[in-house]
This record gives C-alpha cells, structure tokens and sequence, in this order.
C-alpha cells in the first residue's frame, strides 16, 4: 500500500500533465489538419478527371504533393522541417514546436482519408443534384459531404489515433506528452510503473476514440 | 418543347473517339410523352443527358421552350435545369436524409420561403402515394417507393419537362407498371412533358405517344407508337415490336412450314381489328391459314393486334389471299424463312 501511495503522490501529477500536453497536441493539431485536410480532399475529389473542377494539373500536383509528406516518417518529418517550424512559430521546441510538424504530417494524411471517403459517393447522387440545377458548392456541402459523413468520421478517427502516436515522439523536442513519460521514466529510470501506466492510458483512449468514432459513423449511416 | 438538331456527341477515350450520339434530331411536343428506345449502347442515355446539359453536345443545338440551352453561361443553365426534372434508373436519394428532407432539400437550395416549402413537399408527396413514409429513410423503402420518392424530388421544383433515365429498368414488372402509371398521371394531370429512355418495349407500349429507335448513336426509325408497331421498317425496331407480343418462332417450324405455302405476320390496326377476315378468306380462296402466334395489346390511345398465320395453299392463290388481306385494311409482311 505504500507503495502505492508512493507513486500516486510522486508520479500521478506528471502523468496528469502529460496527459493534458498530449490532449493540447492532438487537439491543436487536429484542428488544424481537418481545416487544411478536408478542403484538399475536396479539392483532390472535384478536381479528378470528369468532376465539377476537373484540372489535371492541379489534381496531378496535388497527389504527388500529398504522396511526397506521406512517405516521410514523422521522426524524420519532425527534424526536417525544423527551420520551417521556427520561422512559421518563431520556436522549434516545446508543444508549439511539436504542432506544427504534427500539423504537417496529419494534413496530408486526413486528405487522403477525406477523398478515399468522398469517393464512396455515388455519382449519380452527385448528377441528380445537378440536372436540378443546384450550385456546385452547394452540392459539395449538402450531397458530398453529407453523404460521406459516415466514412468521413470513421476516416478522421484513423486520423486522431495516428495523431496520438505522432505525438509520442514529440518529446524529442521537449513536447513533453505520453509518449515522453514513458521513454524517460519508464525506458531512461527504469520505473516500469510509469511505463505500464502510461501505456494502459494509451490503450483505454485509442479503444475509446474507436468506439466513439464507430457509433457516431453507425448514427449518420442509415442503411 | 423540346428540339434537339443534329446532335452529336463523342467521347475521347484509350481506345480512341467513340461516337455515342451522330447527328440526332428530334422534337419532344408540348404535353406529349416522347419515348427513345434502344439496346444498351445504342447511344440513349447519353441523348437525354444532352437535353439538360448534363452531356454538351460537340455540335448541333438543344432547343428547350423555343430558347437554345445548348452554351448557355453557367448561371443561366442552373435557372433551365430547374425546370427540367430527371429521374434514374439507380433512384439517386440520399441516404443520409429521410423521404421529407430528399424532396425538400432542392427547395432549400434554391431559396424558396418555408410555407411553401412544406406545402410543396406535402403535396408531392401526397401525389406518388408516400404521405406517411415522409419520416422513413432510403433504406427502408421498396425499389419502387424510393422510384416514387424520385419521382416527388423531381416534381418539387414544379418543372415543365421530366426526363426519365430507365427509371423502370430496375424494377419488378409490377412496380414497374404501377410507376408508369404514375408518370401518366403526371402527365396528364399537371400536364407535364415527358421524355424517357428504355430499353423495355413494355414501356413505350404503355404511356409513349410517340418513339424514337436508337442503334448505334443513330435514331433509325421515329413516329407515333401505333405505327411503329405497325409499319416498323427497320430490322431492329421489328425485334422491338415483336418483343411485346409473339416470340420469334422456331427455325425448323417455319422452314417446314414454308414449304407448304407462306408464313406472314398480320397487324390489324383500328377498323381492321373487329372484321373477321381471316375467315373469309377460307371462304373465298382455297387457302386455309393456320394460326401460328398472336396477341392483341393495348398501346396508350390504340388496340392493335398481330397474328402470325401459316397460309396453306398454291402460291398463286396466297398471293391473292395477301392482296384480300391489304385491301381490308390489314397489313401484311412475310416472315423469312431461314435457311440451313
């Protein structure tokens, strides 16, 4: 038992705040990368040989865009991108310097789960709107994104998971987060408590996001 | 109502430019119901998306209400196209929304006021017969209960002119004749114009005033039903005709019969319907026919009747049964006979 009191007066404030750091991390960055992914997956969508926008060039450079920062691992992503991350928050450390690769990484991730959704669309749905004359914005609002609602959550779920992950090695640039309790407490001072902890906290927040992500898709599809 | 002149469409694809329309021209009357007809392929859907522009066509006109649609800017053309309903062959709805909100949701888009929203919507619901299932979604509607909600999308906007894209094609012979009679109630009692493509003869049998054949991107044969059914003069549009009533007879049957005398198709339109003239053709031609096949169906306006008959007897005295035969009326064709 006093064992145990030990370590909840010693290590729960640490675990508490790096709990907190990585809700700010994924949520900033989630924030971010819905409102740059989701337009570009519209974008890839409408601008797909035969849609409302169709533009080779654009869509080319767009895929070829997203291919490129998909294949970078975000370690990598993290340190490559650090004069950009200074100049764009005037830091490369801490929690603001860990958003921005964050952001980086996920955007392009959540377009190509954006239009991997918005594909499932029917097209002739999409027709049916437009021989009755409605706008084409409206009809990206009202028919294409509605539709894909579903898929879209299911789609963004994926994405918030792998932004946890992310977030894990953000500590190599004093982000603090989960993932950094566990490498110094658990790996560095060998507290395996720390460890076990950590990694039990991880498993009950991706199993939760899942379930949430899962009946929110389950209410929007009605078929 | 509608006048399309000389409009072609083609397609650049891998394989090369494919021609789906070549130099179509026809014109849909005010208030009529205007069928095309053809084999998948044949160029059909691809026709009526030219009439609302979801197709432009890369030469000849689209004439809608005597004003050519076929470049018009891009605002313009959402003002026409509201005023053109369409129906499908896959429904189209949205799954996500329940009956009410699919009919309603156009009406929202395009800026009409509340109370008239709602009284538009009950009303067309009330007309294709879905006034309670307004709180049911797509997915737990029949084939043709989600054709019907269609059907009330397309009406919401109070067009003048429904395009129907083989809205039948995937539904039950039952449901399929239910709908059609549906679409004649729209035709006839809001009086609006319709133009459909099918491939089912059935359909154009049933509710079409007028027809048009299409093979090969090409229309081949058009005219009020009745005389398509009666005079068709293309190989293809024969195929159609016959569809509806007899099956093609056997090969070995009609080449044994056809050593023995003729085998013709009759069709008795109007007047010829109720004289019995088959009989008095025994009786005044030693040739005795025989009765192969036949049916008798109900277009839109007329009865018409075909029957195949095996005339047995000396070729000179058929020949002259034939011309009996024309003189009262009935028209006569020759079957062929196959051979090998």
């Amino acid at each position: 038992m006093a064992d145990l009191q030990q370590f909840i007066e010693g290590r729960l404030p640490i675990i508490w705040e790096s709990v907190v750091q990585t809700f700010q991390m994924v949520s900033i960055s989630l924030l971010f990368s819905v409102l740059i992914g989701l337009p570009l997956g519209v974008l890839l969508i409408l601008t797909r040989p035969g849609n409302a926008l169709e533009n080779r060039v654009v869509y080319q450079i767009l895929n070829v865009v997203v291919n490129i920062i998909r294949s970078i691992p975000f370690i990598i992503l993290l340190f490559f991108i650090l004069p950009f991350t200074k100049l764009l928050v005037g830091t490369s450390i801490g929690i603001k310097g860990a958003i921005v690769p964050l952001i980086v990484h996920a955007a392009p991730n959540i377009a190509r789960l954006m239009e991997n959704a918005l594909l499932e669309v029917d097209s002739g749905v999409i027709e049916a709107y437009k021989s009755m004359g409605i706008r084409t914005r409206h009809i990206i609002w009202h028919v294409l994104l509605r539709e894909a609602r579903p898929s879209i959550i299911l789609g963004l779920t994926i994405a918030v998971i792998s932004l946890i992950g992310g977030t894990a090695m953000a500590g190599l640039v004093g982000a603090g987060g989960l993932g950094d309790l566990a490498y110094r407490f658990g790996h560095l001072r060998y507290e395996v408590d720390v460890m076990y902890v950590t990694v039990f906290i991880l498993i009950v927040l991706v199993q939760c996001l899942q379930s949430i992500g899962n009946r929110l898709a389950a209410k929007y599809k009605r078929d | 109502m509608i006048k399309l002149s000389n409009v072609s469409k083609s397609f650049h694809t891998k394989k090369g430019i494919i021609h789906a329309i070549d130099d179509v021209s026809l014109e849909v009357k005010k208030g009529e119901i205007f069928g095309v007809i053809g084999y998948s392929g044949a160029g059909k859907s691809t026709l009526i998306r030219c009439v609302n522009l979801l197709e432009v066509p890369t030469s000849g006109s689209v004439v809608i209400k005597d004003r050519d649609v076929t470049h018009l800017p891009a605002e313009e053309l959402l003002q026409v196209r509201r005023k053109i309903g369409m129906i499908f062959q896959g429904f189209n709805l949205l799954k996500t929304a329940n009956v009410y909100d699919n009919i309603a949701i156009p009406l929202r888009l395009t800026e009409v006021d509340k109370q008239e929203l709602h009284e538009r919507v009950t009303k067309y619901l009330q007309i294709v017969g879905l006034a309670d299932k307004h709180d049911a979604y797509p997915g737990q509607l029949s084939g043709g209960q989600k054709q019907r909600v269609a059907i009330a999308r397309a009406l919401v906007q109070e067009p003048e002119i429904l395009l129907s894209d083989e809205a039948t094609s995937a539904l039950d012979p039952e449901t399929t004749e239910s709908i059609l009679e549906l679409l004649l109630k729209i035709n006839k009692e809001l009086g609006i114009t319709i133009m459909l493509i099918t491939h089912e003869m059935n359909v154009i049998q049933k509710i079409c005033d007028r027809v048009a054949v299409m093979e090969k991107g090409k229309v081949i044969e058009q005219g009020r039903t009745v005389d398509i059914y009666s005079k068709a003069t293309h190989p293809t549009t024969k195929r159609f005709v016959n569809s509806t009533y007899c099956k093609e007879l056997p090969k070995a049957v009609l080449r044994e019969l056809g050593q023995t005398g003729r085998v013709v198709r009759l069709s008795f339109v109007g007047e010829s319907t109720s004289k019995p003239v088959l009989a008095s053709v025994s009786a005044k031609f030693p040739v005795s026919p025989n009765i192969l096949a036949g049916g008798i169906i109900q277009l839109k306006q007329e009865t018409i009747g075909a029957l195949v008959v095996h005339l047995h007897g000396e070729p000179a005295e058929t020949e002259k049964a034939i011309a009996y035969l024309q003189e009262q009326g009935v028209m006569v064709e020759g079957v062929e006979i196959p051979n090998g």
